[in-house]
């Protein structure tokens, strides 16, 4: 029973970090309708900045401010340089520059800061809360993550739902056309939705980066459970990335304590294609499908 | 001096001419109906004028002003709107979200929403439902609705009869109607469906190929047997 606490406890707070990657992805997509399968470079890059920071200036928090101000902008550019000339091709162009600028990242990231990978701090403690005498697996830092998950879900919403900025950027999203017709500054609404899933992935990398370590190839698989996170959750809503990444993060755990951690990765994979072959519009989507 | 103004237009795609040397003015508070068949540039006309093709060569006056060379998104702010063909509202926001986004450029200075209810009522019943939810009635009311909400002067409709019930169209053109008479829209209305654009047109313009080949006032038009026959089908 313990070990079923303690797996369960873990599952939510590393599926916290995947429901962060997950965020950024559905940002991107509601933003501009593409997946950003450079996610995980671009989250690299910044948390290597953090790590260079962190170790120069000896402030955990001035890392992290620096982290995200880096993938706000790391994001604009991204947008302005590459995605600007791919935005409103076949999606398979967007996809595969994506790609492209994943393998370019992590060659820079290797040339500049090598690649052995390098420890990095958490924000709070990692030892885990004494609970009637006995440690449990969860711990201050954990909490930071999974407040950060739920705090980044409501943000996004209200600005996607509730704001007027929101609104024109999902219109930019679905009927560019349309939305310029009507006075929406497209451009810049997409420049500012990569931007924004930029700062969100860059948060993520920071609150992984103490478990997995920062090196050019460590955070692939983060991208990949991100996006069985987002797709879990159906790629269109920030709820159902979080909640997706936690579900995630749960099941995986348990496959990894009773199963066998070399089962992992596998387990996500199957977890992603049953979603895509049951419901493909994620778990907690309508009647509408999408094709995929 | 007519309020839009439509001088020598000239639009190609690639090797075909689709707008040919088109002249033609709308005043304000007046419908000048654009018409002809399927491929006549009638739509090509109206994506030029609004900034979405490109312009060989002519102009495009608003109040005197040239709009050739504005942005798309900029030209909304210079007073003239698009309705464009197929309704354009965006399926995934809700009818009040796209009411919004019709206004959201002129902040405060948008109309308000209930005006746009008062004279669409169905609208606002279906404010929370999803556009893709609305008939086509509702969505060109939507989409008409959308356009007024930034205060144009000059509205440019791209087919709204198509695919509407004759007592749909019947609605719309009334509708339309009002907005020239009683707000003081120029209105530039293109048309397949003829007979229901002149009856309530001041002007019209019927282009075949790209080219004006008849202009006049609308009942005049509306008379001519020989033009019915050969460009107007009724």
């Amino acid at each position: 029973m313990t070990r079923f606490i303690d797996l369960t406890l873990n599952g939510i707070s590393t599926g916290a970090i995947y429901a962060v990657v997950a965020l950024a992805l559905v940002l991107i997509w509601r933003a501009t309708r593409i997946v950003n399968f450079a996610q995980g470079a671009m989250l690299m890059i910044t948390t290597f900045i953090a790590s260079s920071v962190i170790s120069s200036s000896g402030s955990y928090w001035l890392g992290f401010g620096v982290a995200l101000a880096c993938g706000l902008v790391l994001g604009a550019v991204v947008e302005r340089v590459l995605m600007r000339r791919v935005e409103g091709g076949p999606p398979l162009n967007a996809v595969i520059v994506a790609l492209g600028l994943l393998i370019l990242l992590e060659a820079i990231a290797g040339m500049i800061w090598g690649n052995t990978p390098r420890s990095f701090p958490p924000a709070f403690s990692i030892q885990g809360y004494d609970i009637g005498g006995t440690r449990v697996l969860f711990s201050p830092n954990d909490t930071f993550t999974v407040l950060v998950v739920i705090g980044v879900a409501l943000v996004l919403t209200a600005v996607f739902r509730g704001t007027a900025i929101g609104l024109k950027m999902r219109a930019a999203a679905f009927r560019p056309e349309v939305a310029r017709m009507l006075g929406v500054r497209v451009g810049r609404m997409l420049t500012l939705g990569w931007a924004l899933a930029a700062l969100v992935g860059s948060l993520a990398g920071l609150l992984v980066a103490p478990e997995i370590f920062v090196g050019p190839n460590q955070f692939d698989p983060i991208l990949v459970f991100g996006f069985t996170a987002a797709v879990l959750g159906g790629l269109d809503s920030f709820a159902g990335a979080a909640v997706g990444g936690i579900l995630l993060g749960l099941a995986l755990s348990y496959v990894s304590g009773y199963e066998g951690s070399s089962l992992v990765t596998l387990a996500a994979l199957v977890i992603l294609i049953v979603v895509l072959m049951i419901r493909p519009g994620g778990l907690f989507s309508s009647t509408q499908e999408r094709r995929v | 001096m007519a309020l839009l103004e439509i001088e020598q237009l000239t639009t190609d795609y690639g090797p075909v001419r689709a707008v040919d040397d088109v002249t033609l003015a709308v005043e304000q508070g007046s419908i000048t109906a654009v018409l002809g068949a399927n491929g006549a540039g009638k739509t090509s006309l109206l994506r030029t004028i609004s900034g979405l093709e490109q312009a060989s060569a002519g102009h495009v006056r608003l109040d005197g002003e040239e709009l050739l060379g504005v942005p798309v998104e900029d030209i909304v702010r210079r007073g003239l709107a698009h309705v464009p063909e197929g309704r354009g509202v965006i399926a995934e926001l809700s009818t009040e979200e796209n009411l919004r986004l019709g206004g959201l450029w002129r902040g405060a200075d948008a109309v308000a929403l209930s005006d746009i209810y008062d004279l669409f009522p169905l609208l606002r019943e279906r404010r929370s439902e999803l556009a893709a939810s609305l008939s086509g009635g509702e969505r060109q009311m939507l989409s008409i609705g959308r356009a007024l909400m930034a205060r144009p002067r000059v509205l440019l409709l791209d087919e709204p009869s198509l695919g509407l019930a004759p007592i749909v169209t019947a609605q719309i053109m009334k509708l339309i109607s009002t907005l020239a008479s009683e707000r003081g829209l120029a209105v530039l209305l293109v048309e397949q469906n003829a007979r229901s654009a002149l009856s309530i047109a001041d002007r019209g313009v019927v282009l075949n190929l790209g080219r004006v080949v008849a202009e006049g006032a609308a009942p005049a038009l509306a008379a001519d047997e020989d033009l019915r026959t050969a460009y107007l089908g009724f």
